[in-house]
């Protein structure tokens, strides 16, 4: 067994930051009684013309699924508004997977006898090539979390690569301080999403047992840092079933509120994962969030910050996928690969993936399906000044 | 003999607790009394002897319990969400105003002083009632400043409602000096009061000037026009956590009403009463107003039925039970 630290404790070199945000998101989820709510706060909750935390509150509850239509029609309505009929794409581009942590649902985990690799510069260059070459625009950038073996001068390189193949830069890596946000933000990157996995602290603190993973508000304030940092934007995520769905659904979606209000200028997003199968652990089952369970919360993050981007990642299938994009979701990954060097020619995987995908559709067939579904893919429509 | 009952002074006759319910017309097997703070037994009202200067508490049963609904500027509570401007009046109609209004702020304007005693409209305004200094006059922050100070010497307390304006048709606020001004004198220990056009970027920059609540403009000031900037509005509602006062414009007690509904904190008004026919009579009419957009606010306002039928092809029909 290993000695588990206390998860609530700051680690070495892990910056403290001056803010009341996770305290507030903490109180209000554990208030947060879903069971109180009826037909009567979901009606009133759709029919209110701004949607505010208590009709969000309403809208992620039980007593809602009986109007997931309704829901649903709301929703699609505000990302007409906000969006017109544009999706954005983009793909994601594992260049690690070395980790340090030790979170028993991950198959990146570092206790997982998994193939590891670290793609060398000249590999990334490759791959970001041929991902430019099938017309994209955006990438997400990814690492597992290790300090050690993807160090942030590391991901900067990357960064400064991809700045020259693509317009729009994503980091999905491990939280790190402001001085080093800024650092990436310098390199090239524009987002950084951190998924929080789940807001109850006690519940995160039995899955992540080890690593710098293990510091709950360490993570909880990566968001905060990323924008102090310069970064544009900032995406959230809960790892919806890991927990209570609900409470963790409204804890990130208050969460992404609070910052959008401390700092009206950062754009703000949501992935919306349920869990899937992964290498080396048979046992998690992700039977309580089922597809309307997910379309209810999507929606609602749809309708309480209508602005915001929703991305949906190809753990989920065809489908879900196409059909959510046409109600709430504006952003889909297409032509993904979540093994390392799975770009490269000749060779196949040089390291093993984080967990199995279930649209394995190229950028081609996901840029003709949104086409076929009556909207336009959109490869990105930032502007540098 | 005096006494004091549910905390106000009261003259009575009643030597003991029986005749003082038979004297105030209370039904003795419905109320419980309490006389300075000790709990008296049914069996004992005879028998208890009331002296001078006695408090007693007499209480009963009712439906639910009110709660009570207030509001806060800086760390000063307010119940009553009705300011009132002072301007317009002829002086003698402002106490009635006030009183029928049940406003517990009103406004005043600072002018060069009269000599020789004449008639001054702070003998006109019921005491009890805050006074709020405007800085009408003021063309840029440095003026607003100085007005701000010298109404807090006339002894006004710290309230004071920023008006900036350098436009004399349309008197509309100068967001920009409005902002500077928040910032000095909120620093200088003032309960800051900005009026302002509505306007998202400026609410957030004048509440981190240190402003105790955001008073957008509904119309012009003094044209009656209502809630023209509504959707602005809502929009600082929605998203500034101070007070929203809707200042400016407020035309009728309909238009109020509208404010609050939407969630305003309060609404200040002038001309429209000022230049009504009957002055108290409308101050009432917009008190009531102003009550019943609050209570609707609360209460949570019922669905609105929209047109068009359900659509043939619902959204959720993808959706697959999982294995």
């Amino acid at each position: 067994m290993e000695k588990r630290t206390d998860h609530m404790a700051y680690q070495e070199g892990m910056e403290r930051i001056d803010t009341d945000i996770p305290r507030k998101v903490i109180n209000r989820m554990e208030a947060y009684d879903y069971h109180v709510y009826t037909e009567k706060e979901v009606k009133a909750a759709l029919a209110k013309e701004t949607c505010g935390i208590e009709e969000f509150e309403a809208l992620l509850s039980p007593a809602a699924e009986r109007f997931l239509e309704e829901i649903a029609q709301k929703a699609r309505a505000e990302t007409r508004k906000h969006f017109g009929n544009t999706v954005y794409m983009f793909t994601p581009l594992y260049i690690a997977n070395y980790c340090q942590n030790h979170c028993i649902y991950c198959g990146f985990n570092c206790q997982n006898k998994i193939r590891r690799a670290r793609l060398k510069p000249e590999e990334i260059e490759e791959e970001m090539e041929k991902i430019a070459a099938s017309g994209l625009e955006e990438i997400l950038i990814l690492t597992g979390e290790s300090r050690k073996m993807s160090d942030v001068e590391y991901i900067g390189e990357a960064c400064k690569t991809a700045r020259k193949y693509f317009k729009v830069i994503g980091l999905e890596i491990y939280p790190v301080n402001a001085e080093e946000y800024a650092y990436l933000h310098r390199c090239g990157a524009d987002y950084v999403t951190v998924f929080q996995e789940t807001y109850d602290s006690d519940k995160y603190e039995t899955l992540h047992l080890s690593g710098h993973k293990r510091c709950f508000p360490y993570r909880i304030n990566a968001q905060e840092r990323a924008i102090l940092g310069g970064m544009r934007g900032v995406g959230f995520g809960a790892l919806l079933g890991l927990s209570d769905f609900r409470k963790d659904a409204l804890a990130a979606g208050y969460h992404a509120y609070l910052l959008q209000q401390k700092y009206p200028h950062a754009e703000i997003a949501f992935s919306c994962p349920r869990l899937r199968p992964i290498i080396g652990n048979d046992k998690i089952n992700p039977k309580d969030v089922h597809e309307a369970q997910l379309l209810q919360v999507v929606c609602a993050y749809r309708i309480f910050m209508p602005f915001a981007g929703i991305t949906i990642s190809t753990r989920e299938c065809e489908r879900v996928r196409d059909n959510l994009i046409g109600i709430a979701a504006t952003k889909i990954s297409a032509g993904v690969s979540v093994g390392i060097g799975e770009h490269l020619e000749d060779e196949g995987s040089k390291g093993d993936k984080q967990f199995e995908i279930s649209d394995g559709r190229s950028v081609e067939e996901v840029y003709h399906a949104i086409e076929q579904a009556g909207m336009q893919p959109v490869m990105s429509d930032y502007v540098y000044v | 003999m005096n006494i004091t009952l549910n905390g106000k002074p009261c003259d009575t006759n009643a030597g003991n607790i029986i005749s003082l319910l038979e004297e105030k017309n209370y039904r003795p097997e419905l109320v419980a009394v309490e006389v300075n703070e000790d709990i008296i037994a049914k069996e004992g009202y005879r028998a208890y002897s009331l002296k001078e200067g006695d408090t007693v508490e007499i209480v009963t049963f009712m439906g639910g319990g009110e709660e009570k609904d207030t509001w806060f500027l800086g760390e000063h509570e307010f119940s009553s969400r009705f300011i009132l401007g002072s301007g317009k009046y002829s002086l003698k109609l402002i106490s009635a105003a006030v009183e029928q209004a049940g406003a517990q702020i009103v406004t005043l304007a600072l002018r060069r002083a009269n000599q020789g005693g004449m008639a001054n409209i702070m003998d006109y305004i019921p005491k009890g009632v805050t006074l709020l200094p405007n800085t009408s006059g003021a063309r840029n922050a440095d003026e607003a400043v100085r007005i701000a100070k010298l109404s807090r010497e006339i002894g006004c307390g710290n309230f004071v409602k920023i008006e900036i304006m350098r436009d004399s048709k349309y008197l509309l606020p100068d967001n920009q000096e409005t902002v500077r001004a928040t910032e000095i004198l909120s620093k200088e220990g003032f309960v800051v009061m900005p009026y302002m056009y509505p306007d998202l970027n400026v609410a957030r920059d004048l509440k981190d000037a240190g402003a105790a609540c955001i008073m957008p403009l509904g119309a012009p000031i003094g044209s009656n026009k209502g809630l023209c900037t509504k959707e602005f509005i809502q929009i600082l509602i929605d998203e500034i956590d101070l007070p929203i006062i809707v200042d400016a414009g407020i035309g009728a007690p309909s238009q109020a009403c509208e404010a609050m509904e939407m969630g305003a904190a309060a609404v200040m008004c002038n001309t429209a009463i000022a230049t009504a026919g009957d002055i108290p009579l409308m101050a009432e009419a917009m008190k009531r107003a102003i009550e019943a957009g609050r209570k609707a606010h609360l209460a949570g306002m019922g669905r609105v039925l929209f047109k068009g039928a359900s659509p043939s092809s619902p959204l959720t029909g993808f959706l697959r039970e999982e294995n």
